[in-house]
């Protein structure tokens, strides 16, 4: 699964970390534009595509896509 | 402007409200939300019938401040929208005034006034919504007021306030009293009225973008172009600006600007005797029609006496008023209240020669008591 | 922005003013995929939204937009409709401009069974000013005008709505998001009054004035253990102590508004 993260608008709140139930994604060091340290793909592989951190995503800016 | 067939052409005795009421109609007036308040309960009464006949919505809504609401939202969704009320409500409506300019609303807002303050003399006329029709509503901005003296003028000035409203895309206020709205008499609707009638465009990113006479764009709901409508102030785009000084600045020119650049335009006064008069008086509503009795008794009597009857109160007629005092010796000024428009007059004329001439209580002017007014200063 | 945001934001207003784990972006995120679900054009809906964190919602939204008043939603709402019957309007609003300025409003709207769909996203507090009391507040909470505790208790909003005769309530909740987007279309569905109310958690001023918690997740935690799922014509436990979220009532029984407008027309033109 390819599970994009936009770092514009991105502002670090990590309920997509809390929602996930695979442990897929976790904090990590890069920043958004804001400044907010962000979350990314720490295990794509377990991505199981319930699209839920996509669903909670306060500022629309998770996809989840097949690639 | 298009002409428009009326189907209830004809003369016939009505009050000043069923005038306001009918000329709504005749102004293709499609939506009216309305509360109960004497001495304007007629409007709604008689619209909650005829409005449903002309193929439009009426609603009584739960108080004021919701039936501007809806008047605004009705005329985002396209229709020409009416609310009327009295000071009480007139009160109430003014944060929703504030709100039609900045996101730039035609609305047209008939006060019939009554005396105030407060609950004040509820079935007594007054014209103590004078400034408040000007500086009700919290900012800077320009605004438009008609003052009908007749039930013929309720009607002409009610079509008027449409089409002004629609030209500039701003609130106007129908200021009537309750002396105009109870009094019944001759109105004549003609069989074709004109009504501004400008395509929307609706079309372009920058739909608040003003013309070169600082005229904007009419737009409304449901065009080819999604609109974005905001109280806070904003560019051109509807995007808010409260934040950036020079945006905010020049949103708050505009407001003023586009009224004040078409004051004449949008100006409207009659001036009786005044090439050679002496003593002039400067009237409005319906205090003028005792003013010009006086000022033919004066006539009569051989005193110099002239009238400049204001119709539109606002935007100020500063050149008028200026022009029509400068050569008399005197000025007098009857109004219904404590002495409000009479500052304006002070501030364009000079304070030395006005002589202020309220009236309260409720009791309209006399002709009887402009003229020894005249009498006494002659 | 995923591809359904694209479809559907406001670009030139972005970003969200909505802080980071705000409830509200949830809404809009169900939101604007209930939309996209039910195939919702453009020219077919408008927003309106009153003044408040919640009511910011509809700014974000590439639709007919009017951010008005705070409090007087529903009523521009209610104009926007009358003369526009066949499109679909919607009312962003919070607690406190729904239930607070805006609640002489909200009981008529719901009297006169408007077809309005009024999505109205509760955080408990007032947001925008900075975290002071709401008519959702909890009794006892501390906000900063209740430093010593709420003296009062907060609306049953159920009962105010259903009360004052509106034929649609749900509640969903921003930790059940596939819910909210149910809920959301069969409330945009609904040819009547609409009333979702979303607990949508604030974690800047509710969040840590009202619970102390320590960030949004925390906040969210706490509300996923507060709410429990209806399921499809369930009806709430008695025993349960915690928020039921679901379509809590419907009525298909009492004429839609501008339905009893257009039959006056046709008969007054006869």
């Amino acid at each position: 699964m390819k599970i994009t993260i936009d770092s514009v608008y991105c502002k670090g709140c990590l309920l997509c970390v809390g929602v996930c139930k695979k442990g897929v994604l976790a904090l990590g060091a890069e920043r958004s534009k804001g400044g907010y340290l962000m979350p990314y793909a720490k295990e794509p592989d377990n991505c199981i595509a319930c699209k839920l951190c996509e669903i909670t995503c306060p500022d629309v800016c998770i996809e989840v896509t097949k690639d | 402007m298009k002409t428009k067939k009326l189907s209830f052409c004809g003369s016939s005795l009505m009050q000043g409200n069923e005038a306001g009421a009918m000329g709504a109609l005749a102004a293709d007036c499609k939506f009216f939300a309305g509360y109960p308040i004497t001495p304007a309960s007629e409007i709604p009464e008689i619209l909650s019938s005829k409005m449903f006949a002309e193929n439009g919505i009426f609603m009584q809504m739960e108080d004021e401040l919701a039936s501007i609401c809806a008047c605004i939202g009705a005329s985002w969704g396209g229709s020409r929208a009416m609310t009327a009320t009295s000071g009480p409500g007139f009160s109430l409506m003014q944060e929703a005034l504030g709100y039609a300019v900045v996101a730039e609303t035609p609305i047209v807002i008939m006060d019939v006034m009554r005396g105030g303050p407060s609950t004040g003399q509820p079935t007594s006329s007054s014209q103590q919504d004078v400034m408040q029709s000007r500086y009700g509503s919290h900012g800077d901005y320009e605004i438009i007021a008609l003052t009908p003296s007749s039930a013929q003028e309720a009607f002409d000035f009610t079509v008027r306030a449409f089409n002004l409203a629609d030209k500039y895309r701003v609130p106007v206020i129908v200021l009537s009293d309750e002396v105009v709205g109870h009094t019944r008499e001759k109105v004549t609707i003609p069989d074709t009225v004109e009504l501004f009638d400008e395509k929307y465009r609706g079309l372009c990113k920058e739909y608040y973008k003003p013309d070169e006479k600082n005229i904007p764009p009419r737009i409304r709901f449901f065009e080819e172009h999604s609109v974005l409508v905001d109280g806070q102030l904003h560019d051109e785009r509807g995007v808010r600006a409260g934040h950036d000084p020079v945006k905010s600045a020049r949103a708050v020119e505009h407001y003023c600007r586009k009224i004040l650049d078409n004051i004449e335009d949008i100006t409207s006064v009659d001036r009786y005797f005044l090439d050679d008069a002496d003593i002039v008086l400067v009237a409005y509503g319906s205090v003028s029609r005792s003013a010009l009795s006086a000022v033919n008794k004066a006539r009569a009597n051989g005193i110099k006496a002239g009238l400049l009857k204001i119709n539109t109160v606002w935007p100020c007629p500063v050149k008028e008023i200026k022009a029509a005092c400068e050569n008399a010796r005197r000025v007098i000024v009857p109004e219904m209240n404590i002495g409000q428009y009479v500052k304006e007059v002070q501030r364009i004329a000079g304070f030395d020669k006005i002589e202020p001439l309220p009236s309260l209580g409720g009791v309209l002017h006399t002709p009887k008591m402009i003229f020894e007014k005249i009498a006494e200063v002659n | 922005m995923n591809s359904i945001a694209e479809k559907f934001i406001r670009k030139e207003t972005l970003p969200f003013i909505f802080c980071p784990g705000c409830g509200h972006g949830i809404v809009v995120n169900s939101f604007i995929r209930a939309i996209d679900e039910l195939g919702v054009q453009k020219n077919e809906m408008a927003c309106v939204g009153g003044i408040g964190c919640s009511s910011w919602a509809p700014v974000y939204l590439d639709f007919d937009c009017l951010h008005c008043l705070h409090g007087r939603a529903i009523p521009h709402a209610e104009g926007l409709k009358a003369v526009n019957p066949d499109k679909q309007i919607v009312v962003f609003s919070g607690d406190g401009d729904c239930l607070g300025i805006g609640g002489n409003h909200l009981i008529h709207a719901a009297k006169r069974n408007i077809d309005l769909t009024v999505l109205m996203m509760s955080n408990y507090i007032y947001g925008m000013t900075g975290g002071q009391k709401a008519p959702t507040t909890p009794y006892q909470a501390t906000t900063k005008t209740s430093p010593l505790g709420n003296e009062e208790h907060p609306f049953d909003v159920q009962s105010v709505v259903v009360g004052s005769g509106a034929t649609f309530y749900a509640r969903c909740c921003a930790t059940h998001p596939i819910q909210m987007k149910e809920a959301i279309k069969a409330g945009l569905r609904h040819k009547g009054f609409s009333f979702i109310e979303i607990l949508s958690p604030c974690p800047t001023t509710a969040g840590r004035n009202i619970f102390n918690f320590k960030s949004p997740q925390e906040t969210m935690d706490w509300y996923r253990s507060q709410v429990y799922l209806l399921g499809k014509d369930a009806k709430p436990d008695p025993a349960e102590t915690r928020i039921p979220l679901g379509i809590l009532h419907v009525d298909e029984s009492r004429d839609e508004l501008t339905d009893v407008q257009r039959q006056k027309k046709e008969a007054a033109q006869k």
